[in-house]
């Protein structure tokens, strides 16, 4: 059986040379992302801007838009974006936070009630006061911040520190792109959103750790290459692995996209760019960070690497 | 790395039946694991034998997320009442009157003296208000609910943070047990109410048909009084105006003094009023509110009596004989669904002080069915999509890693199942996208062996190689995703932390996996077949 080969073996792509594309390329995007958040901004959801989500399905028949919105809009609790969401009778309805008084939130869901209960299933509410909204943006941030903190530690134990700063400028990179993907997208930003970056995070810290491993070991064995070239080597050596991998986890989000439901759509669509950006950063970013880092078989690190190649002998 | 002791084997496939086996009682209906349960001899450790499923969260189940907030300024305010009516009381025994009065502050009050005398004269009395915080079996902590400061002829009592602090931990205990005593009267099944942080407690009840009515009766204080009717000629300062329901909120004057409290009642049940056919609500009083509600009631024939729920008068029915058997019945224009609440609200008794909805996330069954549905679709179409694709990619080798990643998503479900975690829409996704990145181990190492071989090895040292090299790598690249998983652990609410038990738990099991059963398999391929070449 002939298998299939996504990429050649033995390939020599001169990868770093493309970091004078690559690292102004980032910079533009990264700095496009700064622009469109403070101009046009995320779409929050309701999880960080507070406001109330009512998510109706028709008895029967179709919904319809321009009745619900019409009165929606007659209960008189300000704006209202009605949307449909999935199918032709199924319906999303957003209102803005009612003031900072929880009780008007939740007279807002009666008044819903009592005007759609009798065409409409009430298949989701959900309602977010001003104070829970304010510290889910809080824990939301502090949970990517000791996310990166605690993976730069972790490097730093077991790379040297050249490694660890270009794993994070690397993870930022993905970090800041992803927020400029929801930005220009406007797919709500909520909570399940910020699961969907951490998990970016973390894949892509796992595509460059993997090619990161791999420089390690080059540096041991080639210690006449110029560090440009051993990277090149490293990551044409890597570069099989990381298309099977991409391929493998993005066919498994795309089934999540297309049958997971609407629920979690967005999260599929922002973990496909995650995957697509992540991989981009650990073989354009992240290993050419280390060139400008000076990475190299430092004297004060020999002992340690030479203990560490004694034991990786003696491995089993 | 592909020799075994016979020992290893047997442990890996051990732990590796016993994990897999933790998924077997989600195939089973709820009724046969409960009689397997049942059927289980005592001296089978509990643990031994699976008998747990999977528990759905909210979002797949149906069911309302409901997180209340103490409001603590009410607390407050009530506490500066008693403190306030304190210290009357003791300027009274004492008979001293302080210039101006008791002159109100936010936590507290301040009284200016005419002399230090007379100051010197209160001050002892007034410092037996502040008591020491703590309890008799964690002992003190040192600090006082009420602190005292004078200033030459003036005295402040305040409310000190650490007792506010202490009342509100104190109203959140109180609150959830009446939470609970009010939600399991609406008969629904494996609520689940906690404590969230300070001063909220977060309620969840699974597979609820009428979320509104959860709420109503969550929400409300439920604070029954009896309390009389102010005659036209009562001192103002004991009068109190009410809204009353029966008038549509018009004002109605009301008697400060309280003849009977709600917690004085054994027993509350709904009915039907014999003569009218109108819903109402039968209650029972226990001795001390029967002795107390019989005497008033003897002595105010022809009086109205309001019946006041959360500071609004229910009703005033005019007493027309005197009641002293101890049983009553509040009538007040209600629905049948209004009279079966209330009925539930004075049983489980009142809360504490006041509560506020924070948050509140419904699903309806038919959402949490159809995300089930998509999430079972999402997860066969993954799994196949990578299945095929490892094969056509590695052959035998893809075979042997579909088989890893299928063990291992059945580990997942039984480490799941055993712990007792929940499983949300974001976890199915979260077990999916595993599915996805666990084959990342198994293509590492198939990588590996096959530069191995290109650089030059025979069979069994670029197998070897490619196992021993991978390592490093897998460990390194599994931890880093495995730390932000146990932040969104941490940090993460709801369904967010139901993706990140099944990312965590999936790390694991793939490097389990990785290491235990494909190069098992692989030495198995090895030694049945005996290859010259390596097909990779």
């Amino acid at each position: 059986m002939r298998l299939l080969r996504l990429v050649p073996d033995d390939t020599k792509f001169g990868f770093m040379q493309y970091r004078r594309v690559s690292f102004p390329l980032s910079a533009i995007l990264s700095i496009l992302t700064v622009v469109l958040f403070f101009t046009v901004g995320m779409n929050f959801g309701i999880d960080f801007r507070g406001g109330t989500l009512i998510e109706l399905q028709a008895k029967s028949g179709e919904a319809d838009l321009a009745a619900i919105r019409a009165k929606a809009g007659s209960l008189g609790f300000g704006d209202v974006e009605v949307q449909t969401f999935g199918g032709p009778d199924q319906v999303l309805m957003r209102f803005g936070l009612q003031g900072d008084s929880e009780q008007a939130q939740q007279s807002l869901v009666s008044a819903a009630r009592g005007a759609f209960e009798t065409d409409y299933d009430f298949r989701r509410i959900e309602v977010v006061g001003p104070r829970v909204s304010g510290e889910l943006v809080q824990s939301g941030t502090l949970g990517v911040v000791v996310a990166v903190i605690g993976v730069l530690i972790y490097l730093w134990f077991r790379f040297e520190w050249q490694f660890a700063v270009g794993a994070v400028i690397a993870t930022l990179h993905d970090l800041v792109l992803t927020i400029g993907f929801f930005a220009l997208t406007q797919i709500e930003f909520n909570m399940t959103s910020i699961a969907a970056i951490l998990t970016i995070v973390g894949y892509s810290l796992n595509d460059t750790v993997v090619v990161y491993d791999r420089i390690r070991e080059m540096m041991r064995k080639y210690k006449r290459l110029s560090i440009a070239d051993m990277i090149d080597v490293a990551i044409n050596s890597t570069l099989s692995r990381t298309v099977m991998t991409s391929v493998t986890t993005f066919l498994a989000l795309l089934a999540l996209a297309i049958y997971g439901g609407t629920v979690i759509e967005s999260f599929s669509y922002a973990m496909i760019f995650g995957v697509v950006i992540g991989t981009y950063s650990s073989i354009f970013i992240a290993a050419p960070v280390l060139i400008y880092l000076g990475a190299q078989m430092g004297s004060e690190s020999e002992a340690g690497e030479k203990a560490q190649a004694a034991a990786q002998r003696s491995a089993p | 790395m592909l020799r075994f002791s016979t020992t290893k084997v047997v442990l890996m496939l051990a732990v590796t039946v016993f994990v897999c086996l933790l998924a077997v009682p989600n195939l089973m209906a709820p009724d046969t694991r409960n009689a397997l349960r049942e059927a289980i001899p005592g001296w089978v450790p509990s643990w031994l034998v699976p008998t747990q499923a999977v528990v759905l969260g909210l979002d797949l189940q149906g069911g309302s997320h409901v997180l209340l907030e103490v409001d603590s300024n009410d607390l407050v305010r009530s506490q500066v009442a008693t403190l306030r009516d304190d210290v009357r009381r003791i300027l009274r025994e004492t008979r001293v009157a302080p210039q101006g009065g008791i002159v109100a502050m936010p936590r507290g009050v301040q009284l200016r003296f005419a002399s230090e005398a007379d100051r010197d004269k209160v001050l002892p009395r007034l410092r037996e208000l502040s008591q020491p915080i703590g309890n008799a079996i964690l002992g003190q902590t040192g600090e006082r609910n009420i602190d005292i400061t004078t200033n030459g002829d003036t005295v402040q009592l305040t409310l000190s943070q650490a007792g506010i602090d202490e009342r509100v931990r104190r109203a959140v205990d109180q609150a959830i047990e009446v939470l609970r005593r009010r939600v399991d009267a609406l008969g629904t099944t494996e609520p689940n109410i906690q404590r969230q942080g300070a001063d909220r407690i977060l309620v969840q009840v699974p597979g609820l048909q009428d979320p509104q009515r959860l709420k109503e009766i969550l929400g409300r204080t439920a604070k029954l009084q009896f309390r009389f009717v102010a005659d036209a000629g009562a001192n103002p300062s004991d009068v109190e105006m009410m809204p009353s329901r029966d008038s549509g909120g018009q004002m109605m004057p009301v008697e400060r003094r309280v003849i009977v409290e709600g917690e004085d009642l054994t027993d509350a049940q709904p009915a039907f009023d014999q003569r009218t056919g109108e819903p109402i609500v039968n209650f029972r009083f226990n001795v001390r509110g029967a002795q107390r509600f019989g005497q008033a009631t003897s002595e105010n024939v022809g009086r109205p009596l309001a019946i006041v729920l959360d500071n609004e008068v229910i009703s005033a029915p005019r007493i027309l004989q005197p009641i002293t058997g101890g049983s009553g019945q509040i009538s007040g224009n209600f629905t049948v669904e209004q009279a079966n609440n209330l009925a539930i609200l004075l049983r489980a008794g009142a809360l504490p002080a006041k509560l506020t909805i924070v948050e509140e996330r419904t699903v309806g069954p038919g959402l949490g069915q159809d995300s089930i549905e998509a999430g079972k679709m999402a997860a066969i179409v993954g799994t196949v999509l990578v299945a095929v694709f490892l094969i056509a990619s590695y052959g035998i080798f893809g075979l042997i890693a579909d088989l890893a990643v299928l063990i291992n998503v059945i580990m997942i479900i039984g480490l799941l199942s055993a712990l007792g975690a929940t499983l949300t829409l974001p976890g199915i996704a979260g077990i999916v996208l595993t599915v996805g990145m666990a084959v990342d181990s198994n293509v590492l190492i198939y990588e590996r062996i096959r530069e191995e071989k290109r650089a030059g090895r025979s069979v069994i040292s670029a197998l070897d190689a490619g196992f021993s090299r991978a390592l490093s790598t897998i460990i390194d690249s599994n931890i880093t995703t495995l730390i932000a998983g146990v932040v969104l652990f941490l940090l993460g609410s709801g369904p967010v932390r139901g993706f990140a038990v099944t990312l965590s738990i999936g790390i694991v099991t793939t490097v389990f996996t990785a290491f235990t059963l494909t190069r098992l398999m692989t030495a198995l391929w090895f030694r049945t077949v005996r290859p010259t070449t390596i097909p990779l």
